[in-house]
């Protein structure tokens, strides 16, 4: 009987000193979850968002009917939540790549045979890709039927609006990279099309494939364009937007 | 002249009835009320507790039996009161010196009503807690992708054809699916308006959507117009990807997926 009582106070011992240690609760700000225990109470519910990193996102609280998921269907959150995943898993894939037309294709092979986990990760960032476009798409449409985008929130409809036009930027940026003759064809039929902007047509064309030509100039150019510029430049609108939807009062009103 | 709200009126009214009742009933007997009415200007003002004005009464005497010689003559607090409003001593009952006609030692000036000032914009709402109820749901959905992906990725290898040949064309040769109803377009229009002017004009025009539509309703009851409008186009662009995927074959020709099998690669 003695041994679990002593073990008990051993491990509510060390419990304290590393809870009352300088390191700790130099992590953990008072009021946050991991500082001490936590018990439910209205005190503590708001503690849990203004002590943590979670309050640049959401406020203490909100509105009650903003939590109904049959509104929002969680399309926004998910579609940010794809972001990261492809943050994570795109990373994962950027060890083992490089863009360059002799060595692209014979990466992704050798990354889908020969690395651990290299073909799952991979099979991640291509399905979730798809599914991004597809959530935003649907956010879109939601927000849309909701009428959401009248005022107060016109203006972050047109970042919405613009976080689209860069999802679709992002994963065609992407489509290339494999280097194989899905990637090459698709994007051919692409910026072909793009190639007849008037005027500046084959101006466009030369710049988007930085020559006259599909080659390793342009998958250097696409990679460079998929894995930091439009990340960075999404990365911004998505702070901006994720500020307006607090700002312009949450999400918009019941029905 | 500002108006008065009908509640403050109201209670006035109660006050002056109220204070005509106990003088009625301090006249009857002014000899008990001499006793303990030395702060005869708050007798009537039954809101400041007995034992308040008794401390008061007390400090008032120790402050001025301490340190003022000519009080301390007068031997005690009492005196030092009762100088201060000898009339109250004098007839306990009777009006404080520059009362009003009614009997009030105050007047209302004016009436600053909530709003006037400060801009209360707020109105109460019915809020809950971000933690639990709302980290706890984007946390469930946030698991549950990640699981729906995870599986669907170890089940569903992710397509990778043969290295990139400029000398073969594959036939079909199809853009992203996202941009197969743009495909589609072409085979109905030049390039430009197919390929630029309108998705550009789709951009374009969806950006301006909340600048066009002036109608502040939210309710769909009141927006057929916009419902139909948004949905017409949806289904219009959702048609052509799902022609331009599945139902175009060889030379981007009609074909039935059924009968000539899949032409799409994600």
């Amino acid at each position: 009987m003695q041994g679990p009582g002593r073990l008990t106070e051993k491990w509510n011992d060390l419990k304290d000193s590393v809870q009352g240690s300088q390191a700790w609760s130099s992590i953990f700000r008072p009021g946050s979850i991991f500082r001490k225990g936590y018990n439910d109470s209205p005190r503590n519910r708001s503690y849990v968002i203004m002590n943590s990193v979670l309050y640049h996102l959401h406020p203490v609280k909100v509105k009650r009917h903003a939590v109904k998921v049959s509104y929002t269907l969680c399309l926004g959150g998910l579609s940010f939540f794809l972001f990261i995943l492809l943050t994570v898993t795109g990373i994962f894939l950027m060890f083992f790549y490089r863009p360059t037309a002799a060595q692209a294709w014979d990466d992704i092979y050798a990354l889908q045979t020969s690395v651990t986990f290299g073909l799952l990760v991979r099979n991640m960032h291509r399905w979730a890709a798809h599914l991004m476009v597809l959530s935003v798409f649907l956010h879109m449409a939601r927000v849309f039927y909701h009428g959401a985008y009248k005022a107060p929130r016109e203006f972050n409809w047109v970042i919405g609006v613009i976080l689209l036009t860069l999802t679709l930027l992002l994963s065609f940026t992407g489509y290339l990279l494999p280097w194989d003759q899905l990637a090459l064809w698709a994007v051919t039929v692409g910026t072909n099309m793009m190639g007849y902007t008037p005027v500046l047509g084959n101006q466009v064309r030369f710049v988007l494939l930085g020559g006259a030509e599909i080659g390793t100039d342009t998958l250097l150019r696409w990679y460079v364009l998929h894995v930091l510029f439009f990340p960075f430049i999404t990365v911004i609108f998505m702070a901006i937007h994720f500020w307006r939807v607090r700002k312009d009062g949450g999400i918009s009103g019941p029905l | 002249m500002t108006e008065i709200p009908e509640h403050l009126l109201k209670r006035a009214q109660e006050a002056k009835e109220k204070a005509a009742a106990k003088k009625a009933q301090s006249s009857g007997d002014d000899g008990g009320a001499a006793e303990d009415s030395s702060s005869g200007e708050s007798a009537g003002d039954s809101r400041i507790p007995a034992h308040l004005l008794e401390r008061s009464k007390a400090a008032k005497a120790r402050k001025s039996g301490g340190g003022d010689a000519e009080a301390s003559s007068g031997g005690g607090g009492g005196t030092a009161v009762a100088t201060k409003d000898s009339g109250a001593v004098a007839a306990p009952a009777g009006p404080p010196v520059g009362a009003g006609p009614g009997g009030h030692t105050q007047r209302l000036l004016t009436v600053v009503k909530s709003g006037s000032i400060q801009d209360v914009k707020a109105k109460p709402q019915d809020k809950v807690h971000v933690w639990p109820h709302l980290l706890v749901i984007e946390f469930v959905a946030a698991l549950a992708m990640t699981a729906f992906v995870f599986i669907f990725s170890w089940l569903v290898n992710a397509p990778l054809l043969e290295l990139a040949n400029f000398n073969q064309t594959p036939n079909p040769s199809k853009a992203p699916w996202y941009f197969l109803g743009l495909q589609e377009l072409l085979t109905m229009f030049h390039p430009m308006v197919a390929g630029v002017t309108i998705p550009g004009m789709g951009i374009f025009v969806l950006i301006l959507a909340p600048y066009i539509d002036k109608n502040p309703s939210n309710k769909p009851e009141d927006r057929k117009f916009a419902i139909a409008l948004m949905t017409v186009h949806l289904m219009f662009w959702a048609v052509l990807v799902i022609i331009g995927s599945f139902f175009r074959g060889p030379g981007f020709n009609f074909t039935l997926p059924w009968i000539d099998g899949l032409f799409f690669e994600l």
